[in-house]
């Protein structure tokens, strides 16, 4: 790297107070106050350092170093809230510090190599962009993976009685991941009735309703028996609309009701006592 | 040639099934089945496929095929301890086993063919 640029811009870049002074300027205005001067100061500092010790004497553990602050600096910057431009701008900003000390001396030669060093700086630049959306993606991959464990919950409603309320658009992969679970439950608990509550399902078309189906096919077929309940009025005339045939798969209005019919199926008695 | 072993508890016929089912296997158990029903009166059938990891259509056939032939002999066929991954394959298959009875476990499965454990009855 630091044949291409040249020995010219090195020697611009010696000139450490002057350079960084105007870089830190530069990018102080841009930040408006979200960032002290100071705090600038010190990050650019240390980046200004890297980058001269990779361009003067061709570091190798240099350009590491930077590249690993670039992106502890390109992460901090995406977890105060600032856009991945405005980070990438303040690596830019370098070029423009570089640029006025070059026109005030008016040297034909390091025009040229400035060339090489902008592109170098762009460089720079681009990666903090990069971190940055692999950062977000990260958080994405993570978000939409805790999602699904969040969404799935079964619990125990009573001795024998699983309840697996929906929430959200189910979709194939949901469903596989809810068949899963409440069938391994079923066997583990050795419960004989589940109760699938779906309240929380915003709409039921002829995919939801086949993987309802294949839910229920499923525990059907393992010995234990599904209620469906949760069906709110638009959701009934939908499935009516559409023609899907719940056979004669048990459905409930509300949980309670699909409860109270497991509680009964099941043999267990409620009694009234004195304090109700 | 492995053979599945029957084994008779009061009233019920047990088929523990813990090979894997090759198609001989599978018709010499039917062949057996059908004439040990006859042989003791067996009102009920139990197959435990607790130990069955994979299964495909000719299996599943299977029990719709002993589930009718036990339906003529007057005993009627559960089948218990169906693994969650078997019965989401049965499910893709196509496959409801028409006609067969299923329970969570053994004893369930007893408890569905209304029988009583065999120390508790009267000696059988």
């Amino acid at each position: 790297m630091s044949g291409a640029v040249g020995t010219r811009i090195s020697e611009i870049l010696e000139d450490r107070e002057a350079v960084l002074g105007r870089w830190v300027e530069l990018v102080t205005e841009g930040v408006r106050g979200r960032i002290t001067e100071r705090e600038v100061r010190t990050e650019l500092g240390e980046l200004y350092g890297l980058v001269q010790r990779e361009l003067a004497d061709g570091d190798e553990s240099a350009a590491g170093e930077l590249r690993a602050a670039l992106q502890e600096i390109s992460r901090s910057r995406a977890r105060q809230g600032f856009s991945p431009s405005e980070t990438a701008v303040s690596v830019f900003a370098l070029k423009q510090a570089v640029h006025e000390r070059i026109g005030a001396a008016g040297e034909e030669t390091a025009y040229a190599q400035f060339i090489a060093f902008s592109g170098y700086v762009d460089e720079l630049g681009l990666m903090t962009f990069e971190t940055y959306s692999a950062t977000r993606e990260q958080v994405i991959a993570d978000q939409a993976e805790q999602l699904l464990e969040l969404a799935t919950p079964v619990v125990k409603l009573w001795d024998g009685i699983l309840g697996v309320p929906l929430v959200g658009t189910l979709d194939s992969a949901r469903t596989q991941v809810v068949m899963e679970t409440l069938l391994q439950m079923l066997v583990d608990t050795g419960s004989q009735f589940a109760v699938i509550d779906i309240t929380g399902v915003p709409a039921v078309d002829t995919e939801v309703a086949q993987h309802l189906l294949k839910t229920v096919m499923a525990a059907r077929l393992m010995g234990t028996e599904c209620v469906i309940s949760g069906i709110r009025p638009q959701i009934a005339q939908t499935i009516v609309t559409l023609g899907i045939e719940f056979g004669d798969i048990v459905t409930k209005a509300s949980l309670a009701d699909a409860l109270a019919y497991a509680l009964a199926a099941s043999g267990v008695r409620l009694v009234e006592g004195a304090g109700a | 040639m492995e053979r599945v072993p029957i084994l008779k508890i009061g009233q019920i016929l047990l088929v523990s099934i813990q090979i894997d089912l090759q198609d001989q296997t599978v018709q010499v158990l039917q062949e057996d089945l059908a004439e040990r029903i006859v042989r003791t009166g067996a009102r009920g059938v139990i197959i435990d496929i607790t130990a069955v990891d994979i299964v495909d259509s000719f299996i599943g056939r299977m029990f719709s095929t002993i589930a009718s032939m036990s339906r003529l002999m007057d005993a009627e066929t559960v089948v218990v301890g169906m693994r969650p991954a078997v019965a989401i394959t049965l499910v893709e298959l196509g496959l409801s086993l028409g006609g067969v009875r299923t329970a969570l476990d053994l004893e369930k499965g007893m408890r569905l063919l209304g029988a009583s454990l065999p120390s508790l009855a009267d000696g059988r």
